[in-house]
């Protein structure tokens, strides 16, 4: 389908989603939507990098759960999370035994995992596939940033990494959530070094995917109930409305960011949050029930990845960016 | 897309997205950095005061016992995870002073605690402060020969 959109014609669903999250987000908006949430940033672990993964553990559990699926019966494990050799993902993959691919395309892993996992199930390769991601506050910090106590002043542009993790189960069964198609985002870089204005970094790649993405399935905004991106925030926002509309498309009206969505306004956490959960805490709980209720027909999610490696910024590299949409349909009736 | 091109979109970009930056207000930021700065030291010199007036100190001495005091107090304040929230405030008012210094090498030291005390807390303790101890000590060691040639070349 065109030059970067897959349509998947075997018809591939949604069969239930878990979210778990940390502190700051149980106290934002979205409180209600969550599955399981913790008042520490730990979780009761000894390190984060251990609460991390206890996140994503128990997201998978819960997923599972609800769909009343033992780890034996699920043929492949799509996972990635942040940190470097995608830690958090192997570590749980360890647990679940459960046949493994690691994804990293940073933010946007969320989504990528998904359009493989449908690639997987559309071809015949699976009959049950399960995805998950996570991010932690601490852990992200630590590794792209400074020591989470320094007194570092940040600016207003930066944002901040959600704590939680996504996981969903995946299969051909007939369910009310239907993947109906994907576009596989290009690394755009159009030169921002600040890994503190990830926003102002990433929108160019958000507008790329989206573009085509509508071109592809001959498609206009209007189509879409709801076009949500992963974490643009509230710096990125306007940047990608105002690009897309100089192309000719106007999202102003169905537009929505994860990063915006998942905390309220008086939440000191910058321009918004980021992080691989950021897109699939709010898509698998939040914007999933009201397509599960018809309340929104047809939805693109379109993840936004930083591919931001410290060491790259600190020989003068910019940050090179992807974007992956995935379109989903009310499957209902 | 060939090399120039791609400059030149990127140019493009960065003039575009200039009116959606938040601009940062430098006359506040300064009146902060001022503010909390200003504490800092006065608070310094107080203490100061007060161990000169107490203890058996000349105004030589005292310096020492001060900046220690204070080093303790900001290493304190970075463990219960109050002086990050100080340095988002203040900014340049609260990492240029003493306690600033201290909140880096406490700051590192806690983060990489959980990688043991040798390889963890050991080992990556001055990984932000280091580049100010090397500079400090390079600094002072051009200056002190630019002095001692001066000298020698006046007498």
């Amino acid at each position: 389908m065109g030059s970067q959109t897959l349509k998947f014609t075997n018809g591939i669903y949604i069969q239930s989603t878990a979210t778990v999250v940390g502190p700051k987000e149980a106290e934002g908006p979205l409180k209600v939507s969550y599955d399981k949430s913790y008042d520490d940033l730990y979780c009761g672990e000894s390190t984060w990098e251990l609460a991390e993964r206890k996140l994503m553990s128990e997201a998978i559990d819960l997923c599972l759960q609800k769909a009343n699926k033992k780890n034996e019966e699920i043929d492949f494990f799509l996972g990635g999370d942040l940190l470097n050799q995608n830690i958090t993902a192997s570590y749980v993959a360890r647990e679940k035994e459960i046949p493994f691919f690691g994804l990293f395309n940073a933010c946007s892993t969320s989504m990528e995992a998904l359009t493989l996992a449908s690639v997987l199930l559309d071809g015949g390769f699976a009959e049950h596939v399960v995805t998950a991601v996570s991010s932690h506050f601490a852990t992200a910090e630590r590794q792209f940033r400074y020591p989470t106590e320094f007194g570092g002043q940040k600016p207003n542009t930066a944002m901040y990494t959600v704590t939680g993790s996504g996981a969903a189960y995946i299969s051909k069964k007939k369910s009310k959530i239907k993947v109906e198609a994907a576009t596989v985002g290009k690394v755009v870089d159009l030169g921002v070094t600040s890994p503190f204005n990830m926003g102002a970094a990433m929108a160019p790649a958000a507008v790329q995917t989206i573009k085509t993405h509508l071109e592809d399935l001959e498609r206009k905004p209007e189509d879409y109930d709801v076009i949500v991106t992963g974490d643009l925030s509230r710096v990125g926002t306007p940047i990608l409305k105002s690009l897309l509309f100089d192309e000719g498309i106007d999202i102003y009206k169905n537009h929505q960011d994860c990063g915006i969505l998942i905390y309220s306004g008086d939440q000191k956490v910058f321009s918004g949050g980021s992080g691989c959960a950021c897109s699939a805490v709010v898509t698998f709980s939040h914007l999933f029930d009201e397509l599960a209720h018809g309340m929104i027909r047809r939805l693109l999610v379109v993840a936004t990845g930083a591919l931001l490696n410290p060491l790259m910024i600190q020989q003068n590299e910019s940050i090179p960016c992807i974007a992956h949409g995935v379109s989903f349909e009310y499957g209902g009736d | 897309m060939d090399q120039n091109q791609l400059e030149k979109n990127k140019k493009k970009y960065k003039k575009a997205i200039e009116p959606f930056q938040p601009k940062p207000s430098y006359f506040k930021n300064c009146f902060k950095a001022f503010l909390i700065g200003g504490i800092i030291c006065a608070f310094g010199q107080g203490l100061m005061n007060i161990y000169i007036y107490y203890f058996d100190l000349t105004e030589k001495t005292v310096a020492s016992a001060m900046i220690g005091t204070l080093i303790f107090i900001a290493a304190i304040l970075t463990g219960f995870g109050i002086y990050d929230r100080i340095g988002q405030f203040a900014g340049a008012g609260s990492i240029a002073t003493v306690t600033g210094f201290s909140n880096a090498i406490a700051s590192s030291a806690l983060e990489h605690k959980s990688e043991g005390v040798v390889l963890g807390i050991a080992g990556n303790m001055f990984k932000m402060a280091g580049a100010v101890i090397v500079f400090g000590v390079v600094s002072a060691y051009i200056v002190s020969m630019i002095r001692l040639l001066v000298q020698t070349l006046i007498s």
